[in-house]
Parts: structure tokens; C-alpha cells; sequence
């Protein structure tokens, strides 16, 4: 604990930023029935209003808030995002260790199962598994974190081969311990920094990938709000977008809000995650 | 004109850690004439590699200099523009790295990357360069100097590759070399023909030299003044002849005299010898290269066994194949009468608990995420079961052991330990299992001299202590002279010659321990000449 203090008085300002942003949305997220104005999918006004008090970010289609859907499509969209994350990285790096330690028959059939899964192009793959399965929110996880665990298995196995080749492996060895010491206590705590760098990452294209299988009809499916979904669906208003006055003009900006909201916590991630990455390479410059 | 060619005055660097800035060179001034060789000699951490760099106004990243004049030729290097700093560099200034393998481009051949520096500075035509360069390969004298620039970095042995780097340093003829530890990474019979090739070149073009090395015998056959660093200060500086003969600082005194410790010879056990591990004519191989041919040994109980011999002799690979790493093909190992597993997971706890290894590299055997009391706690829970307060107080009393103050070391991180400490640390773990015989695998290779000698000190008192067998594998024969009974060299796979150190450090020689004994670098500074010039009376002769 001491030490993350110590690590985070010397961040960079560019990390801070990314915390900032993080913190934001974390809160937004845990407390969003507190900060939304109005309820998620009830419909509360006309529909199409500019941005004015009360809806101060208009409304849309069916006349619900947008601020309110925004605010809620934080909890949605990031919650399920990092439970997806989180369970590809399970899934992933608990394969991609044993593979790399346990070697022998299990690594080859491993690496030629997850090759097979990473040849199909994983938008055309999950689009084709949720049409069978329904578009239930478990399927969603379980299938994006199966795809997406793919990746974590061969950086995992990669990062997990150059620890394998020291010589703090071959002791443990020669004192027999067994798998799981091996893969808990000396290896996954040398693997961890590269790993918490590439899970920042991830969160993000998997972010991105709901987000994009919400615009595709697919991914959470209305009325819960989502950005993704926010966007196809306040997509078509940028053809309505009048310019003569800064009122009419926000229809055009509808659908840039939840896209925003998507950019700018892909943005805050990486920020983190560069600092990590930094602190992880050892480089003083 | 004045013939000084390097003036650097006041020379203070620092470098950036815990947040702030720390002193890492406190006001060294160094003079260097033109075609002199000045030897900067110290222990890890005293700063001569940080000095040596700051003679070309660079510094490592996280470092810079304070304070201080380096004027090289007139020009002042402190401060002066990167662009200023490019033209010199590689130009009128180079620098040869220690490990030859890590700074040459694997994917290039060697003659295009020595072609680089000149072109780029537009001495000579890329078609002059590459003659020159055979020109220099044959001076250097590398084999078949016409070719073997068209080889990759990989093609060639270590010793050539450093060579190699050596040529290709002196490319655009510099005015001066930084030579930073070239021969630390050979074997000794190597090492002799790089030092002669690397002596020869400069003094041909007069090129003056910084040679950076912990090894006083390498420094009194190279240098012509020598300069002792101690913690980023200078403790003297004096012409080589001179400082050999008569060092005036202790802290100089106690740098030469290091290489004189001798165990006490060991007592005649009661009860007469008995053998601990026996070695039946093993044959090892990795995939279908052949590595271990017919190799018997006995090691008595109590005992000292030093292997000797160069890098790729096999000596590290019997340590694994009698620890249970590398299965051998053929042949039986035998522990206090019983029969060994040849895979070390198969043989039970209790007896793999009596047999343990210390690594060569202190650095990589620790696990940088483990506290030193978990690294030395986990043999005690594993082999012996002891938890909690037990264990703390085991804990405790090994660091006693080792001489480290328990209260200090036990919560530290592998980081926060200096390379002697780290080694001590590991001499810890392996004594946890209660061991009987221990591997010591090139342990005092990577440590300065005097930290060296404290672990072998250490070594020597935990035997007699707790009646230990070691088999020590070590490539230096000054180790071997001190701590050793019984030798065994290897070449090749194969033992060349075993028997009682006495035996073996008295004439007749095999020819190969011949080689071997005469490689060593001695005080003398005039050794090298005559060693050179007698070899090569030997081959006209023969």
C-alpha cells in the first residue's frame, strides 16, 4: 500500500489526468441514481427537445432524458465491460500461465485451440454466436470474454516463457514445489505489471466492442441505456442539425455525447495505462 | 600544442533515485596525454563506468553532470550541443562495451556495422572502409580476417566478437578509447589473446585509452598510469609499475592483497573417509549434442571439490544432472550409498532436502517479488514444516549466520540488496533444507573481488560449522587455489586431469591445465609480454 502512495506522488501529470477521468466515471457509475436527474427509460417529456432546464441535454426519440441515459449508460456499459474484462483475464491468463509452465502436450493444444479461435474475425464470430444464444446479458460476457480471453493467453504465455528462464524458477524447481506454487507465487507476481498494462487496454476494446455491437443491434438491448446503442440511435439526427441558431444546432451533437463519453474513457484508460507501461520498462528518461 | 588530450576537472555526477538527486562521481579530475593508457580500477558502484562515459560528455539515462570541465582536445564536452557531441563521437572518441554479444546488431554482419561510423562521418568511402576494415581484422588477428567480417554477430565466438568490437572502434582512428571491462565476460585462456590483440593496436596508432576493469592483474598488463576509485572518489592515482610495487592507500593495500586467502587445511576426519556422492560414468546430452562423456567422480564427506574449466567444458551441466534438471543418457549417481533419481522431482523430499545449489547470478536466483524472510521461510515450511514464530526465529538465526542483521534484511525486497548481500542471501535459502552437499555454481564470478573473497571466507567457516561437502564449479583458478581439496578439470565434456589440488597445481601439467594454470593474469606487469613472446617461441619451435 505504502508503495502504490509512493508510485503516485511521482505520476506523471498525464497519469493524473487519467485518474481523473477513471474517478469520474467510477462515481458516475456507483452512484447513478443519485446524480440522474430522471429515471433510465421512462419517458418524461416530448420528444426531440433542445438542450434547456430541465433536460439540459435534451431528449431524445421517446422523450427520455439523455443526461439521465448517459449517466446510467455509464453503469451499463463500463459495468459490463469490466466483467467481461475481468473474466477474460481469468479465463486468459490462468491458461496462458499453465500452458508456459506446464509445458509438454497441454501447451501445443492450447495455443492451436486459441489460434483457431483468433483466425475467425471476432466481430463476425460473436455476431454469429449471439444470434444463436439470444441476446442475453450473460451471453454477451460470456461470449466477448471468451474471444477476448484469446489474447490474454498468448501475451500471458509470452511474458510467463521469460520469467520460466530464470533462475528463481529453477530453484523452486529443485526444492519441488508444485504447479500452483509455481504459477501463484513465482511467476504471476512477475508477469503482474505487463498484465495490469494490457488489462487497461482490453478493458478498452472490449468497451469498444459492446459499444459497437450495441450499435449493430446486438449487443444490451433497449430500453436499459447504453451508449453504444445511443448512438445508432441519435445517429440519424445529424441530418437534422440546423446551425442558424446554437439550439437547433445540438441536434447534431446528440450523437457525438455518448461517442464522446466512449472517447474520453478509452482516453483516460490509456493514460493510466502508459504510466504503468513506463513503470514496468524500468526507463528513467 | 600540448600533448594533453583529455582535461577533466572537478567531475560531479548525480543520478535521480527516491526522488532526488544523489551523488554517484564527487569531484574526480582525470588528465589522459595522447597514447596513454590510463586504468580506472574499483568495485561495482564506485562510478569508474559513470566516470569512463563522462569522458565522451555522455551519462546514463537518470544521471547527469553537475559540476565539472571536460575538455577533450580543446573542446569542452559539459554542456556542449548534442550535434557538437555527434561529430566526436565514434569519430575522435570511442567506446568498446563489455559484453561484445549485447552491442553488436545481431542482424547485421560484422563489416557493415564497423562500415557504419565511418561513412556516417564521412571518412571513407563505404569501399575503403571494408578494405580497411580486413586491414584491421588482420592486425587484430582474427582468423581469415578477408571473410569473417561477412559473418553475423552469432557466427563467431566471443573472444573474436570482442575483437571484432575493438576494430570496429577504432574504424575512424580515434584520438581515445573507453574500454568498459572487455574481458570480463571471456574465459582466461581467451581473455589473453584479446588483451595482446587490444595492447597491440593501441599502442600502434597511439590512441590513448581509458581501460575500466575490476581486475588488478588485467590493469598492471595494460595500463600505464592507474587511477582507484572508491564510492565515486578518487582514493590514488600513480604510473602502473609504481602503484603495483608500492600502493600507499590501505583501502589500496587491502585491493592487492585480496587474492591471498587460503582455507586451513582440513582436519582428518574420525572414523576414516567416507564417500558422500559418487558419480558412475555419466553420459549427458542436450537433444543430440553431447555434452557429459564418461565422467566418474567421488566426493568425500567434508570435502571441497572445485571443477574447473572454460565455458562450454560441461561443468555446469553435471551440476544439473546431479541435482535432477537434466536427465542423464547413461550412468548412476549414488547419495550416501543410495541410488539417485535421474529426474529430481521423482527423488522424495528428504533426501532432495540434502542436496542443494547456489546459482552463479544472485540477481536472476531471487525472486524480485519475494521478501528475503519468504525466500529463506519457504525451504523451512517445505522441507522442515516449521510455521510461525519457529520459523521467524530459524529465519533469524540463518541471517545471524550469513552475517547479516536480521532486524534490517528480513522485510527487504531482492532490490534493495547489494550483489555480495543477494549472494549471501542465497547461501541462506540453500542452508534452510539443513543440507548436507551443496553446488556452488560459479558463485563469486559475478561479485568484485573483495566482496568475493568474504563469501568464500563465509563459505569456508559454514563448512567447518556444519560439516558441509561442496562441489564448487568455478572457471577461476584463484578461487580454486583457495578454497579447493580435491580439482577436477574439464574440457570439452570430458575430465581432463582430477586429483588432490597439490597434484594438480605441481608440475608435470596436462597440457591442457597447463594452458589453463599459465592463462591466469598475474601482478606482474611485464606477464603478459613474456607469456605472449614465450608462446610464440612455442609455436615456431613446434
Amino acid at each position: 500500500m505504502r508503495n502504490i502512495i509512493h508510485h503516485l506522488r511521482d505520476a506523471p501529470i498525464s497519469a493524473w489526468i487519467g485518474i481523473v477521468i477513471v474517478v469520474f466515471y467510477a462515481v458516475l457509475a456507483i452512484g447513478a441514481p443519485v446524480f440522474a436527474p430522471f429515471p433510465e427509460s421512462a419517458s418524461v417529456g416530448a420528444q426531440y427537445q433542445p438542450w434547456a432546464a430541465p433536460h439540459y441535454l435534451g431528449t431524445d426519440a421517446l422523450g427520455r432524458d439523455v443526461m439521465s441515459r448517459l449517466i446510467y449508460g455509464a453503469r451499463n456499459t463500463v459495468g459490463i465491460a469490466l466483467v467481461t474484462t475481468a473474466l477474460a483475464f481469468t479465463l486468459g491468463a490462468s491458461f496462458g500461465l499453465l500452458a508456459a509452465t506446464v509445458g509438454g502436450w497441454f501447451d501445443p493444444i492450447a495455443s492451436r485451440v486459441v489460434d483457431v479461435l483468433m483466425a475467425i474475425p471476432p466481430l463476425i464470430f460473436a455476431l454469429l454466436i449471439l444470434t444463436i444464444t439470444g441476446t442475453s446479458i450473460i451471453a454477451l460476457i460470456l461470449v466477448i470474454a471468451v474471444l477476448d480471453s484469446t489474447r490474454v493467453f498468448r501475451l500471458s504465455r509470452a511474458v510467463a516463457q521469460g520469467i520460466l528462464t530464470m533462475d528463481y524458477i529453477e530453484v523452486a524447481r529443485m526444492r519441488g514445489e508444485g504447479l500452483f506454487w509455481l504459477v501463484r507465487k513465482e511467476v504471476l507476481p512477475n508477469a503482474a505489471a505487463p498484465l495490469i498494462a494490457e488489462f487497461g487496454l482490453r478493458f478498452c476494446f472490449v468497451f469498444l466492442f459492446i459499444s459497437a455491437l450495441s450499435f449493430l443491434g446486438l449487443g444490451i438491448q433497449p430500453p436499459t441505456a447504453d451508449w453504444g446503442g445511443m448512438v445508432r440511435e441519435s445517429a440519424k439526427l445529424i441530418g437534422f442539425a440546423n446551425f442558424a441558431t446554437w439550439q437547433t444546432a445540438t441536434f447534431g451533437l446528440a450523437p457525438l455525447l455518448p461517442a464522446g463519453a466512449i472517447a474520453l474513457l478509452t482516453i483516460g484508460v490509456n493514460l493510466i495505462v502508459d504510466w504503468v507501461l513506463h513503470m514496468s520498462s524500468g526507463l528513467k528518461d | 600544442m600540448t600533448d594533453l588530450l583529455l582535461d577533466m576537472k572537478n567531475i560531479k555526477i548525480e543520478g535521480w533515485s527516491d526522488r532526488q538527486w544523489k551523488p554517484i562521481i564527487k569531484g574526480v579530475d582525470l588528465q589522459l596525454k595522447r597514447g596513454e593508457i590510463l586504468g580506472l580500477i574499483g568495485e561495482s558502484g564506485a562510478g569508474k563506468s559513470t566516470l569512463g562515459l563522462a569522458a565522451m560528455g555522455y551519462t546514463k539515462g537518470g544521471c547527469r553532470i553537475r559540476e565539472g570541465n571536460i575538455k577533450f582536445d580543446g573542446i569542452e564536452l559539459a554542456g556542449a550541443s548534442s550535434k557538437a557531441l555527434r561529430q566526436l563521437r565514434g569519430k575522435r572518441i570511442a567506446y568498446v562495451a563489455q559484453s561484445a554479444a549485447a552491442a553488436f546488431n545481431p542482424a547485421f554482419k560484422l563489416i557493415n556495422q564497423y562500415c557504419e561510423a565511418p561513412v556516417q562521418h564521412g571518412v571513407m568511402s563505404k569501399e575503403q572502409a571494408e578494405k580497411d576494415a580486413k586491414e584491421l581484422y588482420r592486425k587484430i588477428r582474427l582468423p581469415d580476417p578477408d571473410m569473417i567480417g561477412f559473418r553475423y554477430p552469432h557466427q563467431v565466438s566471443g573472444g573474436q566478437l570482442q575483437r571484432a568490437m575493438t576494430a570496429m572502434a577504432m574504424a575512424c582512428r580515434p584520438d581515445l578509447i573507453i574500454f568498459d571491462e572487455p574481458t570480463t565476460a571471456l574465459d582466461v585462456t581467451t581473455q589473453i589473446e584479446v588483451l595482446g590483440a587490444i595492447r597491440d593496436i593501441v599502442r600502434e596508432f597511439n590512441t590513448a585509452a581509458i581501460y575500466i576493469t575490476h581486475d588488478l592483474a588485467v590493469v598492471a598488463q595494460m595500463a600505464d598510469q592507474i587511477k582507484v576509485l572508491l564510492r565515486g572518489d578518487e582514493v590514488e592515482q600513480a604510473p602502473a609499475r609504481e602503484m603495483l610495487a608500492n600502493p600507499k592507500e590501505d583501502y589500496t593495500k587491502s585491493l592487492w592483497a585480496v587474492r591471498d586467502f587460503r582455507r586451513a587445511p582440513p582436519v582428518p576426519r574420525e572414523g576414516g573417509e567416507t564417500t558422500l556422492l559418487e558419480i558412475n560414468t555419466i553420459h549427458a546430452a542436450y537433444g543430440t549434442v553431447k555434452v557429459l562423456d564418461n565422467i566418474s567422480l567421488n566426493i568425500r564427506r567434508g570435502s571441497t571439490v572445485a571443477v574447473v574449466g572454460e565455458s562450454g567444458s560441461g561443468k555446469s551441466t553435471l551440476a544439473r544432472v546431479i541435482m535432477g534438471l537434466l536427465p542423464q543418457l547413461e550412468g548412476v549417481i549414488t547419495y550416501d550409498g543410495e541410488s539417485l533419481h535421474k529426474l529430481g522431482a521423482k527423488r522424495p523430499r528428504g533426501l532432495q532436502r540434502h542436496l542443494q545449489m547456489i546459482h552463479q547470478m544472485a540477481d536472476t536466483a531471487l525472486n524480485p517479488k519475494q521478501k528475503i524472510k519468504d525466500v529463506i521461510g519457504r525451504p523451512l515450511s517445505f522441507f522442515l514444516g516449521l510455521k510461525g514464530a519457529a520459523k521467524e526465529a530459524r529465519i533469524r538465526e540463518l541471517l545471524t549466520l550469513i552475517e547479516l542483521d536480521p532486524d534490517e534484511f528480513m522485510d527487504r525486497f531482492p532490490s534493495e540488496l547489494s550483489g555480495g548481500q543477494k549472494q549471501r542471501v542465497c547461501i541462506a535459502r540453500a542452508l534452510a533444507a539443513e543440507p548436507d552437499f551443496i553446488i556452488c555454481d560459479e558463485v563469486t564470478s559475478a561479485l568484485d573481488q573483495l566482496v568475493a573473497e568474504g563469501i568464500l571466507r563465509l563459505l569456508d567457516r559454514l563448512q567447518r560449522e556444519l560439516d558441509l561437502t561442496y562441489l564448487f564449479i568455478t572457471h577461476d583458478i584463484a578461487t580454486v587455489r583457495s578454497i579447493a581439496d580435491e580439482v577436477v578439470v574439464m574440457q570439452n565434456g570430458v575430465i581432463v586431469e582430477q586429483g588432490s589440488k597439490e597434484a594438480i597445481f605441481s608440475p608435470p601439467h596436462e597440457p591442457y591445465t597447463e594452458l589453463l594454470l599459465s592463462s591466469v593474469p598475474e601482478m606482474d606487469p611485464d606477464w603478459l609480454t613474456n607469456l605472449l613472446k614465450e608462446r610464440d617461441t612455442q609455436v615456431t619451435a613446434g
